[in-house]
């Protein structure tokens, strides 16, 4: 499915609410439909779970990675590598995945000016079921703290409302109306609705679900031995 | 049932203790354990609890200590070489008899070791926490549900035997995320504590908390009435889950993480006819040496997984006694074995 309009594409949100699995997903979906594609994996906190455990799946699609050259190994080193730099010169389309919350998301403000006047989209991913007691006040508030230190303006929100493989589609309906809600009280569009691919023919005749695309996804992000 | 949130392990057992009614958290931070600190240190303050960074890891457990001690909920949580600086407080709060819940999420090692997910720290937990005659009770989670129902377990195993009690967890159940609920249970019933070095008001004699006995005779009574205790825990609390073992002619044993894997090998096992099962210890001390014992008169082998090079294992052999043979496969470091590997581990066997 194709989402990404702009040539630089930015997912941020909160910690754990599907960022990486969403790039991973929207880079290899450009690239089977023979676009080029780059993906940057900017999270140099988290050491688990992150965009560059995926190289391989990932390159043998022909996508190009460029990500921290001590992600994922034994160092907590928050150092950034000069190929990062490239990322905002390739051709076609770029992927940006970025760090959990403000935390995470500030190695973005550092590159803030190579995006003045390039035409790019700032994706706010949302998980209503990531957290005990999510308001869509607190959700503004986490965007609001996101864009100070990336100094970008979000462009899109996207509903990625789910509990893994127990996601149904109440859950999507559910994360839909809060997302909405959230997207009215920040003044910008909700894009996208992320589906779990098994539920893509449940939820595409949904009554609730009136704006955004439904961008199906397989689960790529997570434990491979679950039973 | 509450609704369903997804949520990391280390975060399931943060929210697991303030529902709990832990109120006082002290930490420093190490990964792969973080995430749970972290979320100490946002929701804490908003409930009139206390997050406290402390400077170091043997701080941090002197003031569970001393929390726990004036009688409060009160918890820590470090990943393993952080656990091996906290064994000195750890042997203290066993020794002066008060209850703490300290969370394990075991990284690989020994030394700094790595930060991918192990199980090497078992003979820590279970034999070796710290100096002198003691046992902690030790939890193994396996799913970040379990991550969840644990800490108030934990809590109330604790209060129940005034002793310390460990979680012992790893690094692959600290940053998963599943969906997970938090039964809504109300306030949570907290037992009274009347050891406890609170301040009597000039009403009652001193309460002592202390672990230090100047007469070897009194030093030895007081151990040995702990003791007693821990042949009750022996008797009481041992837990494991046993899947498929009526007809288990292999028994397959793993906690925890490895747990998860050997359970997708013995299910792809039982799908090529072979007739095997698994024991998974919840309780790693206890040891639940019934679980095993119940498996030996359809048992012909017995074959242990963890992420480490062999530690429970001697466990295994010690309910098997030469009874069946038992063998082992794990890998180490903070590599997690794949259900490939162990169903070889499993079809070899079965040869």
């Amino acid at each position: 499915m194709k989402l990404i309009s702009g040539r630089l594409s930015i997912i941020c949100g909160h910690y754990g609410t599907g960022k990486t699995n969403l790039a991973l997903n929207l880079a290899r979906d450009h690239a089977r439909m023979g676009e080029k594609v780059t993906i940057v994996d900017m999270d140099i906190v988290n050491p688990y779970f992150r965009t560059s455990d995926y190289r391989k799946i990932l390159e043998d699609e022909g996508i190009e990675v460029i990500a921290p050259v001590f992600g994922a190994t034994n160092l907590d080193l928050p150092s950034l590598p000069a190929s990062m730099y490239m990322a905002f010169e390739k051709e076609g389309t770029v992927i940006f995945d970025l760090g959990g919350d403000d935390v995470g998301a500030t190695v973005m403000g550092r590159f803030s000016d190579r995006l003045v006047g390039v035409d790019y989209e700032m994706l706010y991913v949302i998980n209503r079921y990531r957290d005990l007691g999510a308001t869509p006040d607190g959700t503004v508030q986490i965007l609001k703290e996101i864009e100070a230190v990336t100094r970008l303006k979000a462009t899109g929100l996207i509903n990625n409302s789910n509990l893994m493989y127990e996601t149904t589609t109440e859950h999507i309906e559910k994360g839909y109306e809060f997302v909405k809600e959230t997207a009215e009280l920040i003044g910008l569009p909700l894009v996208a609705n992320v589906v779990r691919r098994d539920l893509l023919p449940d939820i595409s005749g949904s009554s609730v679900i009136r704006t955004g695309e439904m961008i199906p996804v397989d689960i790529i992000a997570g434990p491979s031995f679950l039973d | 049932m509450a609704e369903k949130v997804l949520m990391k392990g280390n975060e399931a057992l943060a929210e697991a203790a303030i529902q709990a009614g832990c109120r006082l958290f002290f930490g420093y931070p190490i990964t792969p354990q973080t995430e749970l600190s972290a979320y100490m240190s946002k929701k804490m303050p908003k409930i009139g609890g206390l997050f406290l960074q402390a400077e170091s890891e043997l701080a941090a457990i002197n003031m569970v200590l001393g929390a726990s001690a004036a009688g409060k909920r009160a918890m820590t949580s470090s990943s393993s070489p952080g656990i091996s600086l906290k064994s000195e407080g750890i042997s203290y709060i066993a020794g002066s008899d008060v209850p703490a819940v300290i969370i394990n999420v075991q990284r690989g090692g020994p030394g700094l070791g790595s930060i991918q997910p192990s199980q090497a720290d078992y003979w820590q937990a279970t034999k070796a926490t710290g100096h002198g005659d003691f046992q902690l009770i030790v939890l193994a989670p396996s799913t970040v549900q379990e991550m969840a129902d644990f800490v108030g377990q934990a809590f109330d195993l604790g209060d129940k035997y005034r002793m310390p009690v460990m979680i012992l967890s790893d690094g692959m159940l600290g940053q998963m995320m599943e969906p997970v609920s938090f039964p809504e249970k109300g306030e949570p019933v907290i037992p009274e504590r009347p050891w406890a070095a609170c301040g009597h008001g000039g009403k009652r004699p001193h309460n002592i908390v202390n672990s230090l006995y100047i007469e070897a005779k009194d030093l030895e009574k007081t151990v040995v009435e702990r003791y007693k205790k821990y042949d009750i825990i022996k008797k009481e609390e041992q837990k494991a889950e046993s899947y498929l073992t009526d007809d288990a002619e292999i028994v397959v044993v793993a906690y925890g993480a490895s747990s998860r894997v050997a359970r997708s090998a013995v299910n792809s096992a039982r799908a090529e006819g072979i007739k095997v099962g698994l024991v998974r210890p919840i309780t790693l001390w206890p040891f639940p040496v019934d679980a095993i014992e119940a498996t030996i008169p359809t048992a012909k082998k017995y074959l242990t997984v963890e992420m480490s090079m062999g530690q429970m294992v001697d466990d295994v052999k010690l309910v098997v006694n030469g009874r069946a043979p038992v063998s082992f496969f794990g890998r180490t470091g903070g590599v997690i074995p794949t259900p490939g590997e162990i169903l070889d581990e499993i079809k070899k066997l079965n040869n």
